[in-house]
């Protein structure tokens, strides 16, 4: 079996003040998965983080998710939506994380599924898994992530990885 | 012979002295997770995806992939994974949703385990894949029961289902050495459908 390194890091950033989004560009199609890893908390208590490919406003997306927070597990889908969602899980108290994988990102065969998991404790006490779906075959080139109100915190990191199959 | 000097008047000017080969530049670190194979199905679809002849090299396993079964219509199956061709002593729990209600599911002393229910979506779902993350850890032990773990999904605008997963394969611990992935109700994977492992190193 052939073996190679892989697992590169191909963009980070602390944000040094609040901001409404982020966005990774020009996301080089030279990987077979990305992996997105956010730790940070946001300004407003949200319910959702969002994300948009290629700068992509159309009713394309869709979302399945499961959550459990303290008053018991729970699950939800939206279809024909203007974004796709990572987690609901970013307090305003304390760091959350996020763990977005979007598989076969860079393929122009098939619709691009993420799937994603989440955490948080403090005023957003959570923890959940989305799966969600872009009905497009384009390669995905860029991710704008958002709330669905107020700012990303400063202090958050956003870093994106790429992992090439062998 | 080593170069010990060299002298005025030469046309080597303005040279640094090193120690090493390194030459200032930063010592090159390899990364702990390698890619070891790679699976892609073509338009005669597969039954089954194998990786064999697992090396012992790592510390950890990982299975990454997207996948499609050959079932018609608009459905979706589960995820199933067999180690070292073992069809006995496993078992599995999941939670999972289906976008209305939460639930969660376990089988005790089953035939296979199960990474994902209901994660791979028929062909009657267009361009649209089921995702997985799979975990193997310590796969080499000879003192513990292989503990498999994974997230899994699709989402089929309007249907679909995300799970969290955990197997075991209770056998007497051996390393692994083969990884079997199938479609439940012998459905075959579809073309484009795509897995690979990956080799996470130890310190």
């Amino acid at each position: 079996m052939a073996a190679g390194a892989t697992y590169f890091p191909i963009a980070t950033t602390t944000l040094g003040s609040a901001v409404a989004s982020y966005q990774f560009t020009s996301i080089t199609g030279s990987y077979t998965d990305l992996v997105l890893v956010i730790n940070g908390s946001a300004s407003v208590l949200d319910r959702s983080i969002r994300v948009q490919y290629n700068s992509d406003t159309g009713t394309n997306y869709s979302y399945t998710n499961i959550n459990g927070y303290s008053g018991g597990a729970i699950s939800q889908r939206a279809s024909n939506t203007n974004h796709t969602r990572l987690s609901a899980a970013l307090p305003t108290t304390a760091p959350g994380t996020i763990i977005a994988y979007f598989q076969n990102y860079s393929n122009t065969t098939t619709y691009k599924t993420h799937i994603s998991r989440g955490g948080g404790l403090g005023d957003q006490s959570m923890t959940d898994a989305f799966v969600g779906l872009w009905r497009s075959t384009s390669a995905i080139t860029s991710i704008l992530i958002f709330p669905n109100t107020g700012n990303f915190n400063s202090g958050m990191t956003l870093t994106l990885y790429g992992i090439e199959y062998a | 012979m080593a170069i010990t000097s060299i002298k005025t008047g030469s046309s080597f000017t303005n040279l640094i002295k090193y120690n090493d080969f390194l030459a200032g530049n930063t010592a090159f670190q390899p990364t702990a997770y390698e890619s070891i194979a790679t699976v892609t199905v073509g338009s005669g679809g597969s039954s089954t995806i194998t990786f064999s002849s697992i090396p012992s090299t790592y510390q950890h396993l990982q299975i990454r992939g997207i996948a499609k079964s050959s079932r018609t219509g608009s459905a979706r199956n589960d995820l199933i994974i067999k180690l070292n061709g073992s069809s006995t002593t496993y078992a599995h729990h999941q939670l999972y949703g289906d976008g209305a209600s939460a639930a969660a599911l376990g089988t005790a002393s089953t035939t296979q385990g199960l990474l994902g229910i209901n994660c791979v979506p028929s062909s009657g779902y267009t361009s649209q894949f089921g995702v997985v993350v799979v975990d193997i850890l310590d796969y080499l032990s000879t003192n513990k029961n292989k503990t498999i773990r994974s997230l899994s999904g699709t989402d089929n605008n309007g249907a679909g289902f995300v799970s969290l997963s955990s197997a075991l394969w209770y056998a007497t611990p051996v390393a692994v050495t083969s990884i079997d992935l199938t479609v439940d109700g012998a459905y075959n994977f579809e073309q484009y459908t795509k897995f690979g492992l990956f080799g996470i190193k130890g310190a």
